[in-house]
């Protein structure tokens, strides 16, 4: 193998650590990704030294805090490829980004328009739209996945219309997997001029995403599925877009001249940015794309992809193991269901085996339905993870398949 | 296999030195209660978790509490049988004084009980107790 997992993971003090008495085995990395010394080094480095309010510069203090959070900015941009600094927005995370752009599409779409998600959808992605559209008036269209877990493309693009405003979908699903071909798609939607927002919760620690190459105009992420502290997400939107989008939370910050019966607004990216934000998250958000910009992306797609496919080769070989999502394009997810054994038995008994996975209906419950099961049980993959810990999987997995039988 | 009481039941997972055989000794007791019919099972029993479902029935009879669960995942049917031993056919006095969560430790079962977890667990001893705080008022 091109690179050093073993050296890898000493960076990470929580992979360290046993669970039960036996070594942590960390599968759950869809959910959330453990993070690098080098992060927590600046969280605790930005407290120690320089914590203070951003942007309010009286004081050596407010400047020197100000200067590494717009850093901060300045290191997302070029991580997503932006055309501007102002274009990004830092939220909380994947799931207050699509609120943002949600809310301020909900006050823009009529009665006859339409958005369009997909049958992928984790919850983040779907409700919000419904919502909106519930409140304006409008249609929400979901474009199916055929069994393998695969967007349906022709359906996709049949549902595209000039009534069309914006188009959703995960650039890869939570769930199965899937990678979508969201170039493509985005080419589609733009054929009828319809904004399109990607989900980019799973895709972003997937290495070379280029918002401008994929030609969307929002990118949302979390920077905790990228290895940085919870509570720090970014907005990512064309300026042309963003600069006019209604406002959502108002106060502080995001205004210009405010008077007591009135406000104006501030330029991006202030405008969508209102009270003091999440300082440390933004740095060690930075710290977190740094750090990964660091290491050869190739090899990690690589390594990645290795234990993918041993992943399922032994889920292949693994009787009475039926996997759910098994696209062409796809990384980081197995969800399987263990034959007469329901995901939250074989969660239990990896977990005493010290495995971490997740088991549930992967917070998409309309998905779930449709491809007509309860949930899952779905082991998710990071860069930090080993072969062996694949074949300690399906170690556990036999004893689970022995007691629950 | 008769459901144990369970003092029984903290006394003969004591017994057990290794994980495996304490996870078969309560997916033994999940098999050994007799569930719900599929008819029984519906939406207003239903005590939803993330990762799994239960469904209680709940009632009073000469003054003892008394009630019938099922689950779809039998791990949480084994833990429901735990809570079914503690307190069915028990008086809404005694069910009130009785430690759960001090039964749970015992049993080095907390894990399963805390609120983290989305298995219905604690949501079925918190409707119970409820039950029990209503027929003493």
């Amino acid at each position: 193998m091109s690179f050093d997992v073993a050296s890898l993971r000493k960076q990470f003090p929580i992979l360290q650590r046993e669970v039960d008495g036996k070594p942590l085995v960390y599968l759950d990395n869809a959910a959330t990704t453990q993070k690098p010394q080098a992060v927590l080094d600046a969280i605790i480095d930005y407290y120690t030294t320089c914590n203070a309010n951003v942007h309010r510069g009286a004081h050596q203090l407010s400047d020197e805090a100000t200067r590494r959070y717009e850093k901060a900015r300045d290191a997302v941009a070029r991580f997503v490829n932006a055309a501007a600094r102002e274009e990004i927005i830092w939220t909380s995370g994947t799931t207050e980004g699509i609120n943002l752009v949600a809310n301020g599409l909900a006050q823009l779409l009529k009665d006859t328009d339409e958005v369009v998600v997909t049958e992928m959808e984790h919850h983040a992605n779907l409700v919000t739209w419904q919502q909106a559209c519930k409140r304006a008036g409008a249609s929400l269209k979901i474009a199916p996945i055929h069994d393998n877990g695969e967007l349906d493309i022709e359906a996709f693009t049949a549902l595209l219309s000039p009534a069309t405003r914006l188009v959703a979908m995960p650039h890869v699903s939570n769930a199965l997997g899937t990678v979508n071909p969201v170039k493509m798609l985005t080419a589609e939607a733009k054929k009828v001029d319809a904004w399109v927002l990607i989900d980019g919760a799973q895709g972003i620690a997937h290495g070379n995403v280029d918002v401008q190459d994929i030609g969307c105009d929002f990118y949302v992420f979390s920077g905790h599925k990228i290895f940085a502290p919870t509570g720090i997400g970014v907005l990512w939107g064309k300026r042309d877009v963003l600069q006019d989008w209604p406002v959502w939370l108002t106060g502080g910050e995001m205004i210009q001249d405010v008077t007591y019966q009135s406000a104006t607004w501030g330029v991006l990216p202030n405008r969508l940015e209102a009270g003091t934000p999440n300082i440390a998250g933004a740095i060690g958000l930075a710290a977190a794309l740094n750090w990964f910009s660091e290491l050869d992306t190739r090899a990690l797609q690589t390594h990645e992809k290795t234990l993918l496919t041993s992943a399922h080769e032994q889920a292949q070989a693994f009787e009475g193991l039926r996997m759910i999502g098994t696209a062409q394009d796809k990384i980081g997810v197995l969800s399987f269901l263990l034959e007469g054994a329901h995901p939250a038995d074989v969660g239990f008994i990896l977990d005493r085996q010290g495995i971490a996975i997740r088991t549930g209906d992967n917070c998409a419950q309309p998905l779930m339905k449709r491809l007509g099961i309860p949930g899952t049980a779905r082991a998710s993959f990071s860069i930090y993870n080993t072969l062996d810990e694949v074949d300690a999987l399906f170690d556990a997995l036999r004893k689970a398949r022995t007691m629950l039988a | 296999m008769e459901l144990p009481d369970s003092q029984e039941i903290v006394d003969d997972l004591a017994f057990f030195d290794d994980w495996e055989q304490r996870y078969q000794y309560i997916i033994d007791l999940g098999k050994a209660i007799s569930g719900l019919s599929e008819e029984q099972k519906t939406d207003d029993r239903l005590v939803k978790g993330c990762q799994s479902s239960v469904w209680l029935i709940e009632r009073i009879e000469n003054g003892r509490i008394r009630f019938e669960v099922d689950s779809d995942a039998v791990i949480v049917q084994g833990l429901l049988a735990l809570v079914l031993a503690a307190y069915d056919d028990k008086t809404p006095q005694e069910i009130l004084a009785f430690d759960i969560d001090g039964y749970f430790a015992e049993l080095d079962l907390e894990r399963h009980i805390s609120p983290t977890r989305g298995n219905g667990l604690r949501a079925i001893v918190a409707k119970i107790q409820a039950l029990a705080k209503r027929s003493v008022s």
